[in-house]
């Protein structure tokens, strides 16, 4: 049940036998898993890529020279974002691509980011909104609907852009949906806080795999599930090295943050898709009698999840089996009487209400511009 | 070396309905599918001189439009697909071919980062190119057909490819996307000038392509010399002119008709810096397709012979 992208990342020297079909379905399994620019960091790591033919290779450097273009951007656009957060004396605390790659850590290789995340203490939220406005920052425009549910019942704001520069911000106050099942502490989180410059801030190593894991485990789509999951294969090996007690304490964290069960789900995956080394103890702890119970039908729904979105990958039930996960990450973040008018709404709108007519537009917009 | 135009009509419809066809544009390889008879017609015309990619070449990008589905069939939606992928959502059936060359654009500007890119149109003669780029309207397709009509190799009225450190450019020659007026106007100008199906009520009106290929050497993929650069603008009242442009502000211009000047970072300016220093910069200001033209072909020949 392997595929290409996954052999290539574990065990780059394969890719030198590789045909030019095959090559051609390897380089789309990255590009539609947002992965492109790491396999080319994982393959010149291993001494291959400069066997593979040009006319491959240019499609991973155009990829590169992309995240490149990210990591300048997102250098500058921080620094931005510490004046604005020095103005109210807050601290700028980075989450997730944005904090891999301004701190400079391994799962930072190659990682193609598509916004900005930041979490601010819930009681903050206001200020930082206001600061981050009084410095360029604007609200995008939402329809009333959907602004009112972000602000009702999101653990995020409605996301801000920076006019021109096309940067999009989420300001986060906490890191699930306060309607969610698991009732996190989030205040917890800036205990642990570290410097990684001046003003500038990311979760500590052990909550970031958490945050990392429970937001993969309450998302409903999967476009980017397989990145996601390669994140945490590239910390759960990164962090242990420098870290002597990361594995210690890694699932009596995850319990005080009421996030065991997301974190058990990402130790699960990430060794059943990319062999990441984990502790047997460390895994048993992070179980319970009924995820195991649960772990077949779970193993079933999620390994069609973590696949490539190409004819090549899909298993068999690949259709109901994302059904499923996206009906239960909304059961996840909601219960049924909040959830069951959300969505018969969304199905609405999505049918006849603005949103589909600004969908097509928008397609048309996007084709228009090239 | 085969060419779409060796593949009979009938098979050429069963292999875009199944494993699709490969073609050479430029430096790279389509493999295009489609199961739409607009499309496989409007191939035949404009893409019969292309040259077929080699089973085994490097495919650059395998795109698709295809009207599929219980839904979309019946209701005449068709979707453009790269990588299986399907970034715009549906378009209506008619209006494919101009959606599948707007993919096609797509796939270069979106996807290719190995040259600088300009929004520009590309023509050539006498062994060195002429970069034309101008904003969506400025006429820098009109012009760039009209050259193509008149004995000028068209390098691509979407894309200047500028190979860095250079002022090389790469053709990337496809069919020449002409709108409204535009149309007639081309069409009065060459009567025998060859278009593909038009698609009407697109975003953009009336949209409908010109067969591009129609130099000896339209294929070849030996870099050229750019040897000017040429901003046009068509204006029915204001006075045609060509005057010279300054080499700071063409660069600025340059850079912002790039769609990735700034991806490149100092790659980019360097490769920009390159080009402008090595190349006289215009304004053009056109109204009539001959005069153009003509003045276009004096400067032209001054410019490579200096």
């Amino acid at each position: 049940m392997s595929f290409l992208l996954q052999s290539a990342l574990l065990d780059p020297v394969i890719t030198t036998g590789l045909d030019n079909r095959e090559l051609g379905q390897l380089v789309a399994q990255g590009r539609s898993s947002r992965l492109l620019a790491t396999l080319m960091l994982e393959l010149e790591k291993a001494g291959v890529f400069s066997q593979l033919p040009d006319s491959a290779r240019r499609h991973f450097n155009s990829t590169l020279m992309l995240h490149e273009k990210q990591l300048r951007d997102l250098t500058y656009d921080v620094s931005h974002l510490r004046k604005a957060f020095d103005s109210i004396d807050e601290r700028l605390v980075l989450l997730k691509g944005a904090a891999y790659l301004q701190a400079g850590l391994a799962v930072g290789r190659g990682r193609l980011i598509s916004d900005i995340d930041i979490i601010v203490p819930s009681a903050g939220v206001e200020r930082a909104e206001n600061a981050l406005k009084a410095f360029g920052w604007e609200n995008s425009q939402l329809d009333p609907y959907n602004e009112r549910y972000y602000r009702q019942w999101m653990h995020e704001i409605p996301p801000l852009v920076k006019p021109r520069r096309g940067t999009t911000l989420d300001l986060h106050h906490t890191i699930l949906p306060p309607t969610a099942k698991a009732q996190v502490n989030a205040e917890l989180l800036f205990e642990d806080l570290i410097e990684i410059e001046p003003g500038i801030y990311t979760l500590s190593w052990k909550d970031m795999v958490i945050h990392s894991a429970t937001h993969l485990f309450h998302e409903g789509e999967f476009h980017h599930g397989l990145r996601d999951l390669w994140d945490l294969d590239r910390m759960l090996r990164d962090f242990p090295n420098q870290d002597p007690s990361f594995w210690q304490e890694l699932v009596a964290r995850a319990r005080q943050l009421d996030l065991s069960g997301p974190l058990f789900h990402g130790l699960n995956y990430a060794r059943q898709v990319f062999n990441t080394p984990i502790p047997e103890d460390v895994q048993a702890r992070a179980s319970s009698s009924a995820r195991r119970l649960r772990k077949p039908l779970m193993d079933f729904l999620f390994l069609r999840a973590f696949r490539p979105d190409q004819p090549e990958c899909r298993l068999a039930f690949t259709d109901p089996a994302l059904t499923a996960l996206y009906v239960r990450s909304h059961y996840l973040r909601m219960p049924l009487h909040l959830l069951l008018p959300h969505l018969v709404r969304k199905a609405w709108m999505s049918r006849f209400g603005d949103d589909a007519a600004s969908d097509e537009d928008s397609a048309t917009e996007d084709a228009a511009r090239h | 070396m085969q060419y779409l135009r060796d593949i009979p009509r009938p098979e050429l419809e069963r292999r875009l309905a199944g494993d699709g066809v490969s073609l050479t544009v430029g430096p790279y390889r389509f493999n295009l599918k489609s199961n739409l008879a607009k499309v496989s017609e409007g191939l035949r015309k404009l893409y019969a001189d292309f040259p077929l990619a080699e089973a085994d070449d490097y495919i650059d990008f395998p795109v698709a439009i295809r009207s599929t589905g219980p839904l979309s069939r019946p209701r005449g939606k068709s979707e453009f697909s790269f990588e299986h992928q399907r970034p715009f959502g549906f378009v209506p059936t008619p209006q494919a071919f101009a959606f599948l060359e707007w993919g096609m654009n797509w796939c270069l500007s979106a996807h290719t980062n190995e040259y600088l890119k300009l929004h520009s149109a590309v023509v050539a003669r006498d062994g060195g190119a002429i970069v034309m780029p101008g904003v969506p309207g400025a006429g820098k397709s009109t012009l760039c057909a009209a050259l193509g009509l008149r004995g000028w190799r068209i390098l691509s009225d979407e894309h200047a490819l500028l190979q860095p450190g250079t002022t090389d450019v790469i053709s990337a020659c496809r069919p020449v996307s002409l709108k409204n007026e535009s149309i007639d106007v081309i069409k009065r100008f060459e009567p025998d000038a060859v278009f593909g199906p038009e698609s009407h009520d697109t975003h953009k009106g009336t949209v409908a392509h010109m067969k591009a290929d129609l130099a000896p050497d339209s294929h070849d993929t030996a870099p050229l010399p750019a040897r000017m650069m040429l901003f046009p603008r068509y204006s029915a009242t204001d006075p045609q002119r060509i005057s010279v442009r300054r080499r700071t502000q063409s660069f600025i211009l340059a850079a912002y008709h790039s769609f990735n000047y700034s991806l490149m970072g100092e790659a980019g300016f360097d490769a920009m810096r390159t080009l402008i220093d090595g190349v006289q910069c215009y304004d053009l200001v056109y109204r009539d397709l001959d005069w153009a033209i003509q003045n276009i072909g004096e400067l032209h020949t001054k410019a490579c012979r200096q």
